[in-house]
């Protein structure tokens, strides 16, 4: 076990953002995340890596994991000139990154040409091949892709998906991968949690190949980077954030932020 | 040559490479008008100093630091946009230091050497603030140099891996507030903004990483300050608008090249 949430809650000025979260990640396992927006994945990603601390539960890392972090998305700041070899060594205070260290994890994403270019040159493709390199450089146990195809396009998402189960196979980490999309994930999930506030369900996504009109729609040669995810809810959420049974729908069951 | 201009020549340097870090930072974290605000806070510094008989560059960074840190929490609290806030802040604490200033008329406060500096008039002890500050100021810039950058580059990445960044930027207000006070006598405080920005803006084109920008930008920063004071010997035109004027140049001379 890398990590393991047990009944994890958060709350943040006032809001519960995560209640009753369990959760677990194995060597070597894909794990993605998907979810409303607001629905808490950023956080609870964040709360795996340590930078935030849950206020009820308790998250138990393996001693010294290392964890590789990929963020949302960077509005890097385009006046401050950065080549994508000091933005791989622009490290916390004491961190040292060797420049084999460097060149190896770029070319581990495909992207050993771009040493030399400037960050601001980067098109989506390549920034998010840059920022996995960087979480590469450390050499994780784990890896945290907050929503890695935000910016881009079809081809490229299906590229990227395919170069993340590849280095899963290469370099033996696990993955937490958090997915904007609430049906079709990554097809090389071994799990998917779906998260509102709470889990609501999770499950196994079915392979793309096993329904032939999305498969159609994928291309044969996408098709196996995507998996169809069937949500099993017992309940409905309302927008006030009120969870409704789904057997008896006429009593609440109020979420932990209602007073 | 005479003393004077020895002074004003290695203190305007001295100046020049304090500036070119921070001014760095002010452009690639947006902040000119934040430090337009802490520049102008530097006036009711003048009259603290004068009422309280210390040092004025003494008083003037404990008035920009105290601004500076009630920036930090206007900006988190207040309802206003950022810029609405700065520029309010900006020109009140402008007006209340010319009014406070006005009061000490009989100690002929010299209005146009705050404003607009007078750098032919600096005396050696000013001459050693610079280089003392020169020290300290790059020795907190040495020791947050990447943390602050990870803090420019992007504020949620910074987050995201665990710098504190309440923390660094607290620190880098406080280098801020002791940067105005000390170029006030150079530059003056209505022209301390265009120190730190103009020639960091010349700076970019020529640069690949920050470290680069910011040796680009000491050098523009320092020739400008030797061109300015040269121009003001020989034409009898003030000197700390000469100098900025110089970095204006350099800037212009600047965009002509094609950007990296």
């Amino acid at each position: 076990m890398l990590i393991e949430a047990l009944d994890v809650g958060f709350r943040r000025d006032g809001r519960a953002i995560l209640s009753h979260v369990n959760f677990s990640i194995t060597k070597g396992e894909i794990v993605t995340l998907i979810g409303p927006n607001g629905g808490g994945k950023t956080t609870f990603a964040r709360l795996c890596l340590g930078i935030l601390t849950p206020d009820t539960g308790t998250i138990k890392r393996q001693p010294d994991l290392k964890i590789g972090y990929v963020p949302q998305r960077l509005k890097l700041e385009r006046t401050l000139p950065l080549t994508v070899e000091r933005f791989l060594t622009l490290r916390q205070r004491g961190q040292r990154v060797s420049m084999e260290a460097l060149t190896n994890a770029l070319k581990d994403v495909g992207a050993g040409h771009l040493l030399r270019s400037q960050m601001a040159d980067l098109s989506g493709g390549e920034m998010q091949r840059v920022l996995l390199a960087r979480a590469l450089v450390i050499k994780p146990d784990l890896l945290v892709l907050d929503e890695p195809a935000q910016g881009v396009d079809f081809a490229g998402e299906a590229a990227l998906y395919q170069l993340i189960s590849d280095l899963r196979d290469r370099l033996g980490c696990a993955i937490i991968l958090i997915s904007h999309d609430l049906h079709i994930v990554m097809g090389q999930s071994d799990r998917v949690f779906c998260l509102n506030g709470h889990v609501c369900c999770e499950g196994v996504p079915e392979q793309i190949g096993e329904h032939p009109e999305y498969a159609k729609l994928f291309g044969p040669e996408r098709a196996g980077q995507y998996g169809v995810y069937a949500h099993n809810h017992d309940h409905e959420h309302q927008l006030c954030g009120h969870v409704h049974d789904g057997d008896c729908g006429t009593h609440d069951i109020p979420h932990e932020d209602t007073p | 040559m005479d003393d004077f201009l020895w002074r004003a020549a290695l203190g305007g340097i001295g100046m020049a490479l304090i500036a070119a870090p921070l001014g760095c930072f002010v452009v690639w974290q947006r902040m000119a008008y934040f430090g337009e605000t802490i520049a102008h806070a530097g006036l009711l510094g003048v009259a603290f100093g004068l009422l309280l008989q210390m040092n004025v560059t003494v008083g003037v960074f404990i008035a920009a630091l105290l601004v500076a840190l009630g920036l930090r929490l206007v900006e988190r609290h207040s309802p206003l946009a950022k810029d609405t806030a700065l520029g309010l802040l900006a020109h009140v604490v402008l007006a209340v230091g010319l009014i406070v200033t006005s009061q000490f008329q009989a100690l002929q406060v010299d209005m146009m050497g705050l404003l607009f500096g007078d750098i032919l008039a600096i005396s050696t002890l000013d001459v050693f603030m610079v280089f003392g500050g020169l020290i300290v100021i790059w020795g907190l810039i040495f020791y947050l140099w990447q943390d602050l950058l990870t803090v420019s580059l992007d504020r949620e990445l910074a987050l995201a891996e665990g710098i504190n960044v309440d923390r660094t930027q607290l620190l880098f207000s406080i280098a801020m507030a002791a940067t105005v006070a000390l170029a006030m006598k150079f530059v003056g405080l209505l022209l301390v903004t265009a120190m730190l920005i103009i020639p960091a803006a010349g700076a970019m084109n020529f640069a690949r990483t920050p470290e680069q920008m910011v040796v680009v930008t000491g050098v523009i920063s320092s020739l400008s300050v030797i061109a300015g004071l040269l121009a003001s010997l020989y034409f009898d035109i003030p000197t700390g608008p000469a100098i900025v004027v110089a970095m204006a140049m350099l800037f212009l001379l600047s965009s002509f090249f094609k950007p990296r």
